[in-house]
């Protein structure tokens, strides 16, 4: 690594990230892991072939190997599985005592802590993530989702104050492909937990753990019909949430496809839940723990290579470290690992698929033409699948694009400002509000940012950190609606005056 | 602490004012959650194979094998250099480790049991384990210890001094200590474990670094908890920052409760990717362990062999 220069001329020391101790490959073993070739619909119980009999390929973004076929639900397929839902509500579901609906949803949280290994392996297989972020991160919060609403099961008439509460019926449930598992585990485990039925749409890019959730499903026995996973694209939705038998519709995804679900539901009785995109400001103010500060930075934009809807992905620093936390910056970057997702040491994996990295490209060539500097990490990217290599902007104007619009990728703006008040106009500045980040030694500092911050969760001198008793959700673009915590079962049903 | 009353001699005056100035900006604050999150993370990288070998056997390398016992004679410290000279008899690929660490009063046995072999001697002086003593008294051990022989010296730092902000005490002994080391280098013990907070040890280490210390280290292996990963990130770190700062390169010690090969990895993993591939190196790294050796060899003979061999086929000394 070549030493910096300043501006004065002078080369100020630096470090070296090379190769003089390397860690060999580590690579998880996937050979108890058996992925069917072909997936069909789980609709009332049984695993049936789509009306259309039309399949898609999902593939592994890090290799672009197929790695199984899966059925394309269609209408009729989703009007089979509405109606399913439907059955198993009216017969099942709404009439059994809460005490009995926890014990089915403890049998899936168990059975996910016991297959965690073989989910964590197809998650990564099949989305890009890094095997330590599925295995240390979406399994063990999927399966503590289940935990945390069997709890609630037999408890919902202390959960409102007293009032009177039931459940909504049959929830259309559309999910993201970023963390494929634990989106389902957020959506699924309330509504059940609160006596409703379920119709699943997992992404098209990633619906292998959904698939094995509801095997899951079937092994714990559930009755027929309580939950039902229908696979395919945008259709499929679609078609999901413009269903009349719906009565509730969850969605989780990009602000576009939000905003068309609203218009779709617009006028119906249906109860909708949006929880959309986000541009977050992660905010450094020059008291903070900048080394832990350093790793907050990293971890909350590179963390799932950026496709977190809460990612830290503005940042917005005092102006008088800017060049340290830049300078501190740089040489954290030079020690991540980027490469194949399976193996345990690697920190950054593939982009979920090729439509998203042109995505990314789109916006970082925006960025460019913007004036603003850019830094890529100096890693290798493999061959085969899609890649993107940690970058960051320095110079970004808060009118640039990549200040204001949703990249969904390992890209960090960074901006500065001078004092608390500025920090905040800027962060608020967004037509977004999902998440914000403050760090700062002074308590006071952080709670007088925190209440005038409109976002829904606010981390102090943390990041990305998740808990079911924790409620998520948005402010303005970023949706409505919280999920997880007694104010996400509020999602799920309806409460009496 | 009555500094005031001292008829010692001290770098500067007792009456100085406050040492602000000398220390500012003051020290980063650390956040300790975010530490020990840290080097959690760095915990679970996976080591294998080659990576594990070459690991290991740096580690020997980078060892400062100890004994620090009111019972050492000349016949344990004789066995203990054996020991370090020649890791494993019979493998010439288990190298030398770094030194041998005694009390002065047995630096003239390691000194001559070593000649020739490149295994330094370090001695541990300053009226170690407490520095409980008067300032000419840690002096005289320090320049004792190196007429003796000792190539290195670790001292410690007055916690006392510390723990009441007298921070220009402990700098002021640190540069004196600094000063009677001669050639010898210096290796700072901050003891941590007496510290009772990252914040002091990180401002304990800035100190240390700025008064003349070539090594922090952190800790005498008498007080618990002794080294522990996040306590040596938050070294690392003000290491790091005084390179960034001044080109200065300043080594790094734990020392006391390493004793197993996964945790040596675990550090070497914290060193890599902190201060990456100048710090991998015996003249800026050491563990300072007794036990460690054994089990690192046992790993490294795994690797060689395939299977584990039983603790008795290793010498115990």
């Amino acid at each position: 690594m070549s030493a910096e220069i300043t501006k004065t001329g002078e080369a100020l020391p630096a470090l070296d990230f090379g190769h003089a101790w390397e860690y060999a490959p580590s690579p998880e073993a996937t050979d108890h892991v058996r992925i069917a070739p072909r997936h069909e619909l789980f609709v009332g119980g049984a695993w049936r072939q789509p009306h259309s009999s039309r399949y898609f390929d999902t593939i592994s973004p890090s290799t672009e190997q197929k790695l199984a076929e899966v059925a394309e639900a269609d209408e009729r397929d989703v009007d089979d599985a509405v109606q399913a839902a439907r059955r198993a509500y009216d017969r099942y579901w709404s009439r059994m005592p809460g005490r009995e609906r926890a014990k089915f949803i403890f049998r899936i949280a168990r059975a996910i802590q016991e297959k965690a290994r073989e989910l964590a392996i197809v998650e990564t297989m099949d989305g890009g993530k890094p095997i330590k972020e599925s295995r240390d991160v979406d399994l063990p919060l999927a399966a503590a989702h289940f935990f945390y609403h069997a709890g609630w099961a037999d408890k919902l008439d202390y959960a409102f104050q007293g009032r009177a509460w039931r459940p909504l019926g049959v929830a259309g449930q559309i999910i993201p492909w970023n963390f494929p598992l634990l989106m389902a585990a957020w959506k699924v485990a309330p509504a059940l937990a609160c006596g409703n039925t379920v119709v699943l749409k997992p992404a098209e890019t990633t619906p292998l753990t959904a698939l094995l959730l509801a095997r899951i499903v079937e092994e714990a026995e559930l009755p027929p019909g309580v939950v039902n996973v229908v696979t395919g694209a945008g259709a499929t939705g679609a078609a999901l949430a413009a269903h009349p038998g719906v009565d509730k519709v969850a969605f989780t995804g990009s602000t576009d496809v939000g905003k068309k679900i609203q218009r779709a539901v617009a006028g119906t009785k249906k109860k909708l839940t949006l929880e959309l995109g986000g541009k977050a400001a992660n905010i450094v103010f020059a008291d903070a723990p900048i080394d832990q500060a350093i790793e907050g930075i990293v971890g909350g934009i590179y963390f799932n290579q950026g496709h977190v809807c809460c990612a830290g992905s503005r940042l917005l620093v005092e102006e008088s470290v800017h060049d340290l936390v830049v300078r501190k910056l740089r040489d954290r970057m030079a020690t991540l690992r980027l490469g194949d997702p399976l193996d345990k040491n690697t920190d950054v994996g593939a982009i979920n698929s090729g439509a998203q990295l042109a995505r990314i490209r789109e916006l970082v060539a925006a960025g460019e033409e913007d004036g603003a500097e850019r830094y890529s990490a100096p890693c290798a990217l493999p061959g085969k699948g899609f890649w993107f290599a940690p970058t960051f902007f320095t110079g970004v104007a808060q009118s640039s694009r990549i200040a204001r619009e949703e990249i969904f990728g390992p890209v960090l703006s960074i901006l500065t400002f001078r004092t608390p008040e500025e920090a905040l106009e800027k962060a608020n500045n967004t037509m977004y509000g999902l998440s914000a980040g403050i760090w700062s030694d002074k308590g006071a500092k952080i709670f007088w940012m925190a209440q005038r911050l409109k976002a829904g969760v606010v981390w102090g001198n943390t990041y990305n950190k998740f808990d079911p008793s924790s409620p998520f959700g948005g402010y303005k673009e970023s949706g409505f609606g919280r999920e997880g915590g007694r104010q996400g079962l509020l999602a799920y049903t309806e409460v009496g005056q | 602490m009555s500094s005031q009353n001292s008829t010692l001699s001290r770098y500067g005056s007792s009456a100085r004012p406050a040492p602000y100035p000398l220390f500012y900006p003051p020290p980063p604050p650390v956040d300790q959650i975010a530490v020990e999150e840290r080097v959690a993370a760095l915990g679970k990288r996976s080591i294998k194979k080659g990576a594990k070998v070459a690991g290991l056997t740096l580690a020997v390398r980078m060892m400062d094998l100890t004994t620090l016992e009111g019972k050492d004679t000349p016949g344990k410290v004789r066995q203990m250099c054996a020991k370090a000279r020649t890791p494993l008899a019979g493998d010439p690929s288990v190298p030398s480790c770094a030194a041998v660490c005694v009390y002065p009063n047995l630096v003239p046995t390691a000194k001559a049991e070593l000649a020739g072999s490149g295994v330094k001697v370090a001695s541990v002086a300053t009226a170690f384990p407490s520095g409980q003593s008067p300032l000419d008294v840690k002096l005289s051990d320090v320049r004792r210890a190196v007429e003796l022989g000792a190539d290195e010296i670790d001292m410690v730092i007055d916690r006392g001094a510390m723990l009441a902000g007298d921070y220009a005490k402990v700098f002021d002994e640190i540069a004196a200590t600094k000063e009677a080391c001669g050639p010898a280098h210096l290796k700072v013990i901050l003891e941590t474990g007496e510290l009772g907070s990252y914040d002091v040890v990180r401002k304990a280490s800035e100190i240390g670094i700025a008064a003349g210390g070539d090594f922090i280290k952190t800790s005498t292996g008498k007080v618990q908890p002794a080294a522990t990963p996040a306590v040596t990130l938050v070294m690392l770190e003000a290491i790091r920052d005084h390179f960034l700062a001044t080109g200065r390169r300043i080594g790094m010690k734990p020392a006391g409760g390493v004793r197993t090969a996964k945790q040596a990895l675990h550090y070497l993993v914290l060193v890599k990717e902190t201060l990456g591939d100048a710090w991998l190196t015996p003249d800026l790294f050491r563990f300072g362990a007794s036990a460690l050796l054994n089990d690192v060899l046992m790993q490294l003979e795994k690797e060689r062999t395939g299977v584990y061999q039983a603790s008795e086929d290793f010498s115990k000394d």
